[in-house]
């Protein structure tokens, strides 16, 4: 694809997209289709909903922002954005990065050297506005004409910027094409943070002009600050639902399952993903198997929030992230637990293990350790008896960007796999330099309009290549094959990426995540735990 | 003339220091952030280091001392000062323009170091360094000097060149991109040229150093070689004004955010910073924010906007 989209573009009047790709755009999968698409066509934005919403970016929409109706309103908005920009750069407004920002803001060369760091830049076939720089440079323009207060001098040296309503609205939607996995910014040889960008213009919407993608906003925080789950679940129905579980472990398994509650002064506080345990119970199922075989003090909490792990304000909005990481912090300091250990989420880790550290203060600061380092522990230590013979199928492993690149958690998964999984084999690249799965910053709970296509065929493409690679001498269907994805919002996007490049149909890849290989190992469980069916 | 000459390099040196401390000043003072590490972070322990572990790693870390690494972040930086290891990691193409650029400048800037540290011994013992040591301080700058010069103007060019040929380079060059290289062919050609030039009898590096430190203006400095140490003093005060600064934002996006990885628990230096940061008052527009100027982020962070916008306990 010769992209010949400038900066300037993303200006061009309302109405307009900016970029279209076609398949023979996108790169191509090994061992798949010659053109590099899968069997499913991309649905097209429908007329109406173009008309309706601001959707001139590209061939999909994340936030469904209402186009506005005149000139007036659309001279409010740009006056909302200006405010919200200058905000960005004060100290009241925004301590918690403004260090970070403007080193990122002021200093980067325009090198182009995290361009190929980007998987999204790379799948689409290097379409221009997906490039890391593309919206950090716009970014930067405005910074310098309009917080810096630059004129022509600036603006010759650090270049001119239109700014218009089209391209607020364009910028918005372009802050949600990047999945805030930072790989960009592992390879900037200045230490500039292109991730950082998209992640503090998503602030400045969320915070100023109130618009972000409704999955994580009114469905998700606000849902999780009203009911106590971002699922919609109130304590008594997640605990009508790991009951249910909790007896479905049992016969599946053999042994006696039951998950305490809101016990005071248990060694561990557990905080599942509350999605897990509506799409995959297996997973909390497992650790109530594993923690109770291995004679673990532990409990689940049914205060508000404290059942669900999840904390998307890590992604968009610094109120919200503090708010529920207050939460979660509070119950635990109220429940008098050892330390708090994170289940299978990798944003859930991240949030509040290292974005929330320091406004834990006090007593608030409850310890907390990931669920990784836990299992590990059962595992070597040889709390439970294991039988890697169970395991004895091809095994990948996904490393969460969350949880390894952003959090240094490498080596406990991989101890785990090597013991328990004999066919375990790396993707490549792996580790601190491995690749978002495509679902990061909360695209694996966006699916509004067509965006699952976008995600499916755009950002998670090369998590999907990845998979194929790792697989390569056993994708015949007669081998079922395991890609282990210990993050929720990971396996939710593998999931739909497998599903939708058909993978489990063509080659019987299936995915899940860490503790059920632990489980699905123990001698003392009934044979067959992980079941070979798509789910 | 030389009067001139000598105030404007001791003014430009003056200006780098300043706008530079400034810059250094500006990014220290600014709040400390909420953790924003990457891995891998090189004061882990050298195990870890190798692939990018934490302490998050080891069970029950807060009880465990945290392991710095001095040692283990030298080993990362000077790599990486000296010869641009990331860049050569991760993009070799620019790496091949960039190197020679930012080598030569490390050895021109070595150089007037030893040029200064020549000048000031032989002004403190009242004539010129001789022997072996001046032999060699001479020799040294000199070689450092002219490969300097030679390095960061053929770097210059390479990367003038890349800038405005690569497809993906020009699209994002600013005019002031363009100045900022033509900036450097024009200074270290000229002092190039100047020097070779220079007619035997009149001043070089070293006899117009010491003539500063003396304040001296006897010296009489060729015509062209004045012109290229005018415009190079020019350029080394304007350096600190432009993104070229990174050489002090590089500390800062290294040590302060991706390899800032120090926990909250019992840093007294973070927690008095941060319970006084609570007490911001931000003025967030969006209703959920439940902000305006009027409450602090503490009372933000323990506001609930779906149960009434009331605080919690």
């Amino acid at each position: 694809m010769k992209d010949k989209t400038r900066l300037s573009d993303l200006s061009r009047p309302s109405g307009e997209q900016l970029l279209h790709l076609d398949p023979e755009d996108l790169q191509p999968l090994p061992m798949s289709r010659d053109d590099g698409s899968s069997g499913h066509a991309w649905a097209p934005l429908s007329q109406q909903v173009r008309d309706r919403y601001e959707c001139d970016l590209d061939d999909t929409c994340a936030l469904s922002l209402p186009r506005p109706k005149t000139p007036e309103q659309e001279r409010e908005l740009v006056g909302q954005f200006l405010a919200g920009l200058e905000k960005l750069f004060t100290r009241e407004n925004n301590w918690t990065f403004l260090q970070p920002l403007l080193l990122t803001v002021e200093h980067c060369a325009r090198c182009q050297t995290c361009s190929d760091a980007c998987h999204v830049y790379e799948s689409s076939g290097r379409a221009e506005i997906y490039r890391p720089t593309y919206r950090s440079e716009v970014f930067r323009r405005l910074y310098y004409k309009h917080v810096k207060g630059g004129g022509l001098l600036s603006a010759w040296q650090h270049g001119a910027i239109d700014l218009t309503w089209p391209m607020v609205a364009r910028l918005a939607e372009l802050a949600y094409r990047c999945n805030l996995c930072r790989r960009c910014a592992q390879t900037c040889p200045i230490g500039a943070d292109n991730g950082l960008v998209t992640h503090e213009i998503r602030k400045l919407f969320s915070q100023e002009m109130g618009i972000a993608p409704k999955e994580l906003h009114e469905s998700g925080s606000m849902l999780q600050l009203k009911s106590g789950s971002s699922t919609g679940m109130n304590a008594r129905a997640v605990r009508d639902n790991v009951q249910f579980i909790d007896e479905e472990m049992s016969e599946k398994t053999g042994l006696a399952v039951e998950t305490p509650w809101d016990v005071e002064g248990a060694d561990i506080l557990l905080i599942h993903n509350a999605g897990e345990v509506l799409a995959w119970p297996e997973n909390p199922g497992a650790f109530a198997v594993l923690l109770n075989a291995a004679g673990v003090s532990w409990t689940l909490s049914s205060e508000l929030a404290a059942y669900d792990a999840v904390n998307y304000g890590v992604w968009y909005d610094d109120a919200q992230l503090a708010r529920v990481a207050l939460m979660h912090a509070q119950v635990a300091k109220k429940l008098k637990v050892g330390k708090i250990v994170m289940g299978e989420c990798g944003h859930a880790h991240k949030a509040l293990f290292v974005i929330a550290d320091r406004i834990l203060t006090g007593d608030l600061n409850i310890p907390r350790e990931s669920c990784l380092t836990l299992l590990r522990d059962i595992v070597v230590g040889g709390r439970v008896k294991l039988d890697p013979s169970r395991n004895d199928f091809p095994v990948t492993l996904h490393d969460p960007c969350n949880m390894v690149r952003l959090m240094g958690i490498v080596e406990p998964q991989r101890e785990i796999l090597r013991r328990i999984c004999p066919q375990f084999r790396e993707m490549h690249p792996h580790g601190v330099d491995n690749y978002c799965c495509g679902g990061g910053s909360g695209f694996a709970i966006m699916s509004g309009h067509n965006f699952q296509d976008w995600r499916a065929q755009v950002s998670g493409r090369k998590k999907i290549e990845q998979i194929l690679n790792a697989f390569a001498e056993c994708l015949d269907p007669s081998r079922p094959k395991y890609v282990c994805a210990p993050c929720s919002n990971c396996k939710g996007q593998i999931r739909d990426a497998l599903n939708y490049h058909d993978l489990w149909e063509k080659h019987r890849i299936l995915y899940g995540g860490l503790v059920e290989l632990i489980v699905n190992a123990m001698e003392d469980v009934t044979p067959g735990f992980i079941e070979w069916e798509w789910r | 003339m030389t009067v001139v000459l000598y105030l404007v390099i001791a003014a430009a040196v003056l200006a780098f220091v300043v706008a530079s401390l400034e810059r250094a000043v500006r990014y220290a003072r600014a709040p400390l952030h909420l953790r924003w590490e990457l891995y891998p972070v090189p004061h882990e322990k050298p195990a870890r280091v190798a692939y990018g572990g934490s302490y998050f790693e080891t069970s029950e870390w807060w009880k465990v001392p945290r392991h710095f690494s001095l040692i283990g972040e030298l080993r990362f930086m000077v790599p990486e000062i000296l010869f641009l290891k990331a860049l050569r990691e991760n993009n070799r193409p620019l790496w091949f323009r960039s190197f020679p650029f930012h080598f030569g400048l490390y050895l021109l800037t070595g150089s007037c170091g030893l040029i200064l540290l020549t000048a000031g011994l032989s002004v403190l013992q009242g004539r010129p360094i001789s022997g072996v040591v001046g032999t060699g301080l001479r020799e040294t700058y000199t070689l450092g000097g002219v490969s300097g010069l030679v390095l960061a103007l053929v770097g210059a060019a390479a990367l003038l060149h890349r800038r405005l040929t690569a497809p993906d380079l020009r699209s994002y060059t600013t005019p002031g991109d363009i100045l900022n290289l033509l900036f450097f062919l024009v200074a270290f050609g000229l002092l190039g040229v100047g020097y070779l030039l220079r007619p035997e009898g009149s001043a070089g590096v070293l006899t117009i150093v010491t003539g500063i430190l003396r304040w001296d203006p006897t010296p009489q400095v060729a015509p062209v070689f004045a012109a290229g140490l005018v415009v190079t003093s020019v350029l080394t005060a304007y350096i600190p004004l432009t993104h070229m600064s990174h050489f002090v934002a590089k500390y800062f996006t290294y040590h302060s955010v991706r390899w800032d990885d120090a926990p909250l628990r019992d840093n007294r230096r973070i927690a008095a910073a941060f319970a006084e940061y609570l007490t911001y008052r931000p003025t967030w527009s969006a209703p959920h924010m439940k902000a305006g100027g009027a409450t602090t982020w503490a009372e933000v962070a323990a506001t609930n906007p779906k149960v009434g916008g009331e605080k919690r306990s």
